[in-house]
């Protein structure tokens, strides 16, 4: 050992080996443009490429942040079986569950939390695609029965934003029945006389579109989010055609009359609250009007005056 | 010509060798009525310990027999006056649902279920039991008609799945199967769901959120095939009968996980060796399930369905 070892070789390092490391840790890459994005440039942008709009997928936490106002509260989620049918395929479903919620930091793929938009009091349910690709479980069917029941209980609207391969296969059919049990939750929503929104998030496949996510007072979604009930693989399989330009994308579903909008994530959070609040206080104080895009006429008085 | 399974290829060599034996006798032979005799009692303990003891993935097999009662067949041995109905009022009529009025054991019902044909025509027609959004389109309607004059629902469903297409998922395939859930969740008359062969996903949920759900003692009910189970998580459509395993979709299984009400038992050899006595017993378990829930009224109904399938999958089974 001498200097060159003990000190030269990692100060070169540092200068040469170091800056490699850099755009791991600093720079994204956007997997649509594939440009290169400072990291606190991306955050700025809540996620979305400031060169091409991609609409980055975000975890549930990051994705409340994003939506509710400071100061949400996370609900403690009643626990569900795990592994109840001691699946196992090349490695245990405990196993990897155990090591998504270690990964995760919670439970199962959806968080619930309670608290505002824009002041407008809200509960809301956010999965997690990293969670085992925001797979269905009982502990999913869980977390939407409490959103529901939580909704109900402080008369809030219930907002979901979904981000789900479909099902969770290693829970077989239990996984399948989380279709009605997820129904049953968006009708006692819909049976208080409140608001149940759907934001479709990238990817929203499967079972969960084919149950609660289609079935909102309003369906919004990301720009650029997958959203189909069967996979594009097997769909050109079976009819062996190629599929459409923009097949399954927001705006192909914007198109075909399946969403109300297609919303940027730097307006969700204003959208959500003006709808939530067109509801809820349909008889606000009255604001300076703008019709269709165009500053309101004076009033005719006013107008016959000014031309004299 | 009887159809055999793969699995089932003992029993067939045997049967043959009775037939041939028979033949022989017909043909003015030897008398071999001792030795076919005995031949069919070996044939007969041979179906049984073989279908006593299937495998999940072997039950899946018996599920898709082409031989096997279908969804007409039902209609047609317990349905009398049977009046189908037609069209989602919206785009078009799809005959992989089935949907009418009848009358079960004198007393009009809404009958619902996927049909997968029996010959390469029908089989064509009713796109093998795959429907499209205005199947369930047509199902949602016809379950809201039967709510509106209190008639009982009874489902047979029979499917490998929601059709996977591109004019499928542009009218909105996923939209249809939710509402359909939902219609089936909400109706406020009773609702009784038979799975006869495959219960294939969301396709088969969509006609089965009902008060009670039968199966059928070989059929299936599962989230994903078992083939496509393999190919995503063993990413080997080979692994498919260890996959069927995993999966737990026998109706046994099933039934202990509290997710379906009740087995019918099949016929030995399974429904399609004796299909008289199969829809006998359905119409049986139908009418068993179908007395205790007339009586109740439209907000007991739904509050004790709605209660059921909450339940799933909240509680671990031993």
């Amino acid at each position: 050992m001498n200097w060159i070892s003990e000190w030269a070789l990692p100060k070169i390092k540092t200068l040469f080996g170091a800056p490699r490391e850099v755009p791991e840790n600093l720079w994204h890459k956007c997997p649509s443009c594939e440009q290169m994005i400072f990291h606190r440039d991306l955050e700025r942008a809540l996620h979305v490429c400031p060169h091409c709009g991609h609409h980055m997928r975000v975890g549930a936490r990051t994705r409340l942040d994003y939506t509710m106002d400071p100061g949400w509260q996370k609900i403690e989620l009643p626990k569900a079986p795990a592994d109840p049918l001691r699946f196992r395929d090349q490695r245990r479903y405990s196993d990897r569950l155990k090591e998504a919620q270690l990964k995760a930091g919670q439970e199962d793929a959806v968080l619930v939390a309670h608290g505002a938009i824009e002041g407008n009091r809200a509960v809301c349910a956010a999965f997690d695609f990293s969670f085992l690709g925001g797979s269905m479980s009982a502990g999913v069917g869980e977390a939407l029965v409490t959103a529901a029941r939580l909704a109900v209980l402080q008369e809030a609207p219930l907002i979901v934003f979904t981000a789900s391969g479909g099902a969770r296969m290693q829970e077989g059919t239990i996984s399948l029945m989380q279709m009605p049990r997820s129904v049953i939750a968006t009708r006692m929503v819909k049976e208080a006389g409140l608001p149940y929104i759907v934001v479709m998030c990238d990817p929203t496949t499967g079972g969960v579109t084919a149950s609660f996510a289609m079935l909102g007072d309003f369906h919004i979604a990301e720009p650029g989010a997958l959203i189909g009930f069967a996979g594009a693989r097997v769909i050109e399989q079976t009819v062996r055609e190629k599929l459409p330009e923009g097949f399954q994308r927001a705006e192909y579903l914007l198109a075909h009359g399946i969403l109300d909008m297609v919303v940027k994530r730097g307006e969700m959070r204003a959208t959500l609250a003006r709808i939530i609040s067109l509801l809820r206080m349909p008889e606000a104080a009255a604001e300076p009007a703008v019709l269709g895009g165009t500053i309101a006429l004076p009033a005719p008085e006013a107008g016959a005056s000014a031309v004299q | 010509m009887r159809h055999f399974l793969e699995f089932e290829k003992p029993i067939a060599e045997l049967e043959g060798k009775i037939e041939e034996l028979r033949r022989t006798t017909d043909a003015g032979g030897i008398d071999v009525a001792d030795e076919v005799g005995k031949l069919r009692d070996k044939a007969q303990s041979l179906l049984r310990t073989t279908y006593a003891k299937l495998t999940p993935w072997q039950k899946t097999l018996v599920a898709r027999h082409p031989d096997r009662p279908k969804c007409l067949d039902y209609i047609r041995g317990l349905i009398s006056e049977w009046t189908p109905l037609a069209g989602d009022r919206a785009f078009g009529d799809d005959a992989a649902v089935v949907a009418g009025l009848g009358r079960f054991r004198g007393r009009s019902v809404a009958v619902l279920g996927t049909e997968k044909g029996n010959d390469t025509e029908s089989r064509v027609k009713h796109n093998f039991g795959m429907a499209k959004p205005e199947g369930y389109r047509k199902a949602r309607r016809i379950m809201e008609l039967a709510g509106r004059f209190g008639l009982p629902i009874l489902s047979f469903v029979d499917t490998a799945g929601a059709f996977p297409g591109i004019e499928a998922e542009a009218r909105g395939q996923a939209e249809a199967i939710a509402r359909s859930i939902e219609a089936g969740l909400d109706a406020p008359v009773p609702f009784i769901a038979t799975i006869i062969g495959e219960g294939g996903s969301g396709g088969a949920i969509a006609l089965a959120a009902a008060d009670r759900v039968l199966m059928l003692e070989h059929a299936i009910y599962s989230v994903i095939s078992p083939e496509g189970c393999a190919s995503i998580l063993w990413r080997d459509q080979a692994m498919a009968s260890t996959a069927a395993e995993a999966l737990k979709l026998t109706a046994e299984d099933l039934k202990r996980l509290a997710l379906i009400d009740a087995v019918i038992p099949e016929p030995m050899g399974g429904a399609h060796r004796d299909p008289e006595a199969m829809l006998a017993a359905v119409a049986r378990q139908i009418a068993d399930c179908l007395d205790p829930l007339l009586p109740l009224d439209p907000a007991t109904l739904r509050g004790r369905r709605r209660d059921k399938f909450l339940e799933m999958g909240r509680h671990a089974v031993a």
